[in-house]
């Protein structure tokens, strides 16, 4: 019996991905456990295994493909002794097989339909507005968006007067808590490229990964209370022991040095300790309860072409220096050729942004849900610092935290600063 | 020992009163009704029903007068007024044996009696004059956590214009007269005035209907008011706008009215009067200066939900207020019930409410008229369609009419509509329809319409109120 290759839910959230490669074409034999395909998901780029054995008989959905849907059929896989170019002409009942399968019905039979055609169907049930035609015509003219209105006619419908108490900003739902926040609405896409002149851009279509950024940080920023402490941190000591630390690194036969620790590896471990000694900054909020960590698990934002993606280095407290800059390096280096797992990005209590690397001397970051914290770490510089009522040059480090209220009030990140700055300023007590 | 006890006592059984009932039974209340003289109150027994039943008669008489427009023949077509009468008490009576199933039938116990509130929660019932029907519990102390008044209400009466029931009529005499005045004055032109001048003028009668306002039908849009007023005068009604009767000189069997009429006066003699003065709220005797619960000039002072200012008590229909319509009590019945329940119901929007007057021709309407809408300085738009562009209206012999329409011009909102001729009481209820689900003039254009139908107009209608008009 022939087999639906199904899209795969590479993560729990994730409801479509794009089919980046085919590592295998119609007609090859295929094992379980073979890589047949590339799927790229709101972060990476995963591997998608068979899970059984046969010949791929027909391939549903061309490489390149975007936004397919989850569980939508990509390809099927004919059985051992099966007619192979019957299959691939449209047999109809072929078994489904995916990792994850929350609706299979939906896959039923679809074999020979457009890989894209589900989805739009999908999308417009699920999205649709119940709204009267004269709040449409009020909304369209007010420009304003009919899927934040709360509607309060029958079932919800949005009718004529939801929308004037929306003019005003009542009763616009934005996403999550700040539902009651009074906003303009959002211009639309004309209206925006109307403000520039015909030909003097290019339209370059969001990827995921821009997409998932654009939506995750409005949501954090319209649903976290972010506040920020900033600090100034000696490093002094820190790039002493750095270079004396690195100089004494063994040396495999080619003269590689086991380790070469970065600025920034101290400051996981550092963050990672301060965490440790102030457990009740080391949180998550949950609207039920706070999440109290007991490891130090710490996300570090590593710039890729066309995004950012924020590995996490699990268990820095425990992990010395020298595991943690290799780890680093590893996952920074996957991150950037789009080979992570969801699980080596997902979760962390904290954050680490650093653009020290720029140059710039100090900035404030956007928390990435569900932390509740995120470090920004400017440039270690010399400058000029008063001692003892001297004048005196030391290398300074402005370092920035910027804290979830909900979770972290001002006095409990103000500990976990002063916690940050006792050790990164004495890097001998990471030791301890 | 009967059961006392209810989650909720409706005092009044008129059209709000018994549907509240209806709708608390359905949702599970205990509920009791009390009522001191016939089930279905006025609407049922001495209003709304019993004068379609009247109007009908006049309405068939006319046809038959007029058979030979038809190509028909009737010879010595005549009445009895005995007759019509009698038919028209029957169709009440046939009705209010409804009631009385319709009580039985949800397991809502009857109380027969005249009530009053003697505290939070407590109702004490008197014994009536009217014989109780079957299985009803009579005088006595009852309790229950939530009472509606619903108790309605009762013609208004002028002073020096007293009704004394024999000369000058209210509503009640008016319906169910032994023999047909020869003249008759109607003072008042809203709904009941111009309903009974349409029934007695239709049955030969000399009748002259005085207005204190400069228009007839004073609720209504101004133009159709003016069409109206063309089409009773051209039947022969006398009316008299800006005019006051200040006095009523009565003899055995006749009345001389002395009118006003700009600075002018004048004396007309006529058989009967009826006074048709608006009505009043039903607040007395029921206990309501004890308990403190606010009045407003004879009406009940309620919430959006009917609460008033006494918790547990609640008030619907005439006796919380205008519209004094049927189906206003009705539906506020519903909403207040609901609420009770916690269901969160809609308070009812009083804009989209439809009247309708069974005069003929027929007027109905909903929502603003062109006069409150340019009052209320909005920017509208306009749409009119007689009915001798309708060619169902010309098959019946009825191409003497107008449907009106008035949109918002910027939204499209369809503001109000008013219709004069035939059968447009059935009509209204598409528009009505139509503003309850806030459609724009674009859906109106894009339904389709049956024909060959009276309903063709208000299609038209509102394509001509964007220059779309097809059939003129």
């Amino acid at each position: 019996m022939p087999t639906n290759i199904l899209m795969p839910a590479l993560s729990p959230t994730m409801e479509k991905g794009n089919l980046a490669r085919w590592l295998k074409k119609e007609g090859d034999t295929v094992k379980a456990g073979d890589i047949i395909a590339e799927i790229e998901t709101d972060k990476a780029t995963m591997e998608y295994e068979a899970v059984d054995d046969g010949v791929l008989a027909k391939i549903v959905v061309p490489e390149g493909a975007q936004d397919v849907a989850v569980n939508s059929v990509i390809a099927v896989l004919a059985g051992e002794g099966e007619d192979v170019k019957k299959i691939a002409s449209g047999a109809g009942s072929a078994k489904q097989t995916a990792p994850v399968s929350p609706s299979p019905q939906r896959a039923e039979g679809v074999t020979q339909s457009s890989p894209r055609a589900p989805a739009p169907a999908v999308a417009h049930g699920a999205n649709r507005v119940f709204s009267s035609p004269l709040a449409r015509r009020i909304a369209k003219d007010a420009n304003v968006d009919l899927g934040r209105v709360q509607g309060s006619g029958p079932h919800g419908r949005v009718i004529a007067r939801d929308i004037a108490a929306a003019k005003s900003g009542a009763g616009l739902r934005a996403p999550g808590a700040a539902s009651a926040m009074p906003m303009a609405a959002t211009p639309s896409d004309q209206q925006i490229r109307a403000l520039f002149a015909d030909g003097s851009y290019d339209v370059v279509p969001h990827d995921n990964i821009r997409k998932i950024i654009a939506q995750r940080l409005t949501l954090s920023k319209q649903t976290i209370p972010h506040f920020y402490l900033t600090i100034d941190c000696d490093i002094g000591k820190l790039s002493a022991a750095r270079e004396e630390i690195n100089v004494a690194a063994p040396k495999d036969k080619d003269g590689k040095p086991a380790y070469k620790l970065s600025i920034n590896d101290f400051v996981i471990k550092a963050l990672a300790l301060a965490l440790q000694r102030i457990p009740n900054a080391n949180v998550t909020w949950t609207d039920g309860g706070m999440l109290h960590h007991k490891h130090s698990d710490i996300g570090v934002a590593v710039a890729i072409p066309g995004g950012l993606i924020t590995p996490v280095v699990r268990h820095a407290e425990t992990k010395s220096l020298s595991v943690i800059s290799n780890e680093m390096r590893d996952l920074a280096a996957r991150a950037r050729a789009k080979k992570l797992a969801p699980h080596e990005y997902q979760g962390g209590a904290s954050a680490i942004s650093n653009l020290g690397m720029y140059g710039v001397k100090d900035f404030a970051a956007v928390i990435n849900p569900p932390q509740a914290t995120i470090l920004a770490i400017g440039a270690g510089e010399e400058r000029a610092v008063a001692r003892g009522g001297q004048l005196a040059v030391a290398t300074i480090m402005s370092v920035t935290l910027s804290c979830d209220h909900r979770a972290v009030d001002g006095a409990l990140g103000a500990e976990l600063m002063a916690a940050f700055k006792a050790l990164i300023e004495n890097p001998v007590m990471m030791v301890v | 020992m009967a059961d006392t006890s209810f989650d909720i006592i409706i005092i009044g059984s008129g059209p709000g009163g018994y549907v509240s009932a209806i709708r608390a039974a359905q949702l599970g209340f205990k509920t009791a009704i009390v009522e001191r003289d016939y089930l279905g109150g006025i609407c049922l027994n001495w209003g709304c029903i019993p004068t379609k039943a009247l109007l009908r008669s006049a309405e068939v008489f006319h046809l038959m007068q007029h058979a030979k427009d038809y190509g028909l023949s009737a010879d010595n077509v005549g009445f009895d007024p005995k007759a019509v009468v009698a038919r028209s008490r029957a169709v009440s009576k046939r009705l209010n044996d409804g009631i009385g199933f319709l009580m039985q039938k949800n397991k809502i116990q009857v109380i027969w009696g005249e009530a009053s509130i003697e505290a939070q929660g407590r109702v004490a019932v008197k014994a009536s004059k009217t014989e109780a029907p079957k299985g009803a519990l009579g005088a006595g102390a009852y309790v229950a956590k939530h009472i509606v008044l619903a108790t309605g209400a009762r013609p208004r009466v002028l002073p020096g214009l007293e009704p004394d029931k024999k000369l000058v009529w209210t509503y009640f005499e008016a319906m169910a007269p032994d023999r047909m005045p020869k003249s008759l004055l109607v003072i008042g032109s809203g709904a009941i005035g111009v309903e009974f001048a349409s029934f007695y003028r239709t049955l030969g009668t000399e009748v002259t209907v005085v207005e204190v306002l400069p228009q007839i039908l004073p609720a209504e849009d101004a133009e159709i008011a003016a069409f109206a007023r063309k089409s009773f005068e051209k039947q022969g009604i006398k009316i008299l706008t800006n005019a006051k009767v200040t006095k009523l000189d009565k003899k055995s069997d006749s009345v001389t009215a002395t009118i006003e009429e700009g600075g002018k006066s004048q004396t007309i003699t006529v058989e009967r009067v009826i006074s048709a003065v608006g009505v009043t709220g039903n607040i007395e005797n029921l206990g309501l200066e004890k308990l403190g619960l606010k009045t407003e000039r004879g009406i009940i002072a309620v919430d959006q939900f009917n609460k008033t200012n006494v918790p547990g008590i609640y008030a619907i229909g005439d006796v919380s207020g205008p519209p004094m319509l049927a189906h206003k009590a009705e539906h506020e019945g519903v909403v207040c019930i609901e609420a009770i329940k916690g269901l969160n119901p809609h308070p009812m929007n009083k804009l989209m409410i439809p009247g309708c007057t069974y005069c003929w021709p027929q007027i109905a309407s909903v929502g603003l008229t062109e006069q409150a809408a340019s009052e209320k300085k909005l920017d509208i738009r306009v749409g009119r369609f007689p009915f001798v562009g309708n060619g169902k209206a010309i098959a019946l012999g009825e191409d003497q009419g107008l449907v009106k329409v008035i949109f918002d011009k910027k939204t499209g909102q369809l503001l109000g509509a008013h219709m004069i001729g035939a059968e447009v009481t059935e009509l209204i209820q598409g528009y009505v329809v139509a503003m309850n689900l806030e459609t724009t003039e674009a859906e109106l254009m894009h339904t389709v319409f049956p024909h060959p139908t009276l309903s063709e107009m208000m299609k038209e209608a509102v394509l001509d109120a964007y220059g779309r008009v097809l059939n003129m």
